[in-house]
């Protein structure tokens, strides 16, 4: 090995070391964070255990999803969950029958009232499942959304 | 900036609430769908991380997957804004490209 391959890949190392380290000592501070495994989990129950930290989550009465009873195009369907629970932490929305369930994580702060309105793709007709993480407890709710033509894949 | 930016948005305020309607141009592409000309896999192109500030202060911060429409549409509100208070918006995908744009309350 010369010299110069030497260096070179020192630090490489080096440079890989103190980006773990950062990641360690200070996760959820990263920017940009990306919950992949969540986001890639092909069946709901691990969706969501992957996304939502703390107690699997108990039905609700008190979140409401809106939703159309009959998508005719799957590529495009406005949801709209909202919920008179408090301290909301965040809302996640999954689509149960999608090849990969998890769509979007919303983290919301105290001046942010628990409420997020967004257009999602279906694969087809499913529920559509919304958990809220309230007070360090997670509750859920869904609605079904029969789906006409599919939104996913080509 | 004389390019024409990814991002548009309205923020109204009401009773002490702001309503925020965000519109981005992005392709949300899953990487699952084919070309119909060539039949090669069209390459993965989604927004990850969308943040949303006002006065340098966050209000919301999604993580969005795939699954989440072509040229996304985003709507939340909050409290405690002022009328001509400055809101930011911005998006990185898995491309690692970004926008943002800033937007005044009105």
């Amino acid at each position: 090995m010369n010299r110069r391959v030497f260096l070179q890949r020192s630090l490489a190392t080096g440079a890989v070391a103190l980006a773990a380290s950062a990641g360690l000592l200070a996760p959820s501070t990263v920017l940009a964070s990306w919950n992949k495994a969540a986001f890639e989990a092909k069946d709901l129950s691990s969706a969501i255990k992957g996304a939502v930290t703390g107690d699997a989550p108990t039905e609700s009465a008190d979140i409401k999803i809106k939703a159309p009873d009959i998508a005719e195009n799957g590529a495009v369907v406005p949801v709209t969950v909202s919920t008179t629970l408090k301290d909301v932490e965040t809302i996640t929305i999954f689509s149960e029958k999608n090849g990969t369930p998890l769509v979007a994580q919303f983290d919301f702060e105290k001046a942010t009232q628990p409420f997020i309105s967004t257009r999602i793709k279906m694969g087809k007709t499913s529920n559509v499942v919304a958990v809220v993480k309230s007070g360090g407890k997670n509750y859920q709710a869904k609605k079904e959304v029969k789906v006409t033509i599919g939104g996913c894949g080509g | 900036m004389s390019k024409k930016s990814s991002i548009k948005i309205r923020a109204k305020l009401k009773n002490g609430v702001t309503t925020v309607k965000a519109l981005v141009r992005h392709p949300m592409e899953t990487g699952l769908r084919k070309d119909k000309k060539t039949g090669k896999v069209i390459p993965a192109e989604f927004i990850q991380n969308i943040v949303c500030e006002v006065n340098g202060k966050k209000v919301i911060n999604g993580q969005i997957g795939v699954a989440v429409s072509k040229n996304p549409y985003f709507s939340f509100k909050f409290e405690g804004a002022n009328k001509g208070d400055e809101m930011k918006l911005s998006w990185t995908d898995n491309t690692g490209k970004s926008d943002s744009l800033a937007a005044k309350i009105k």
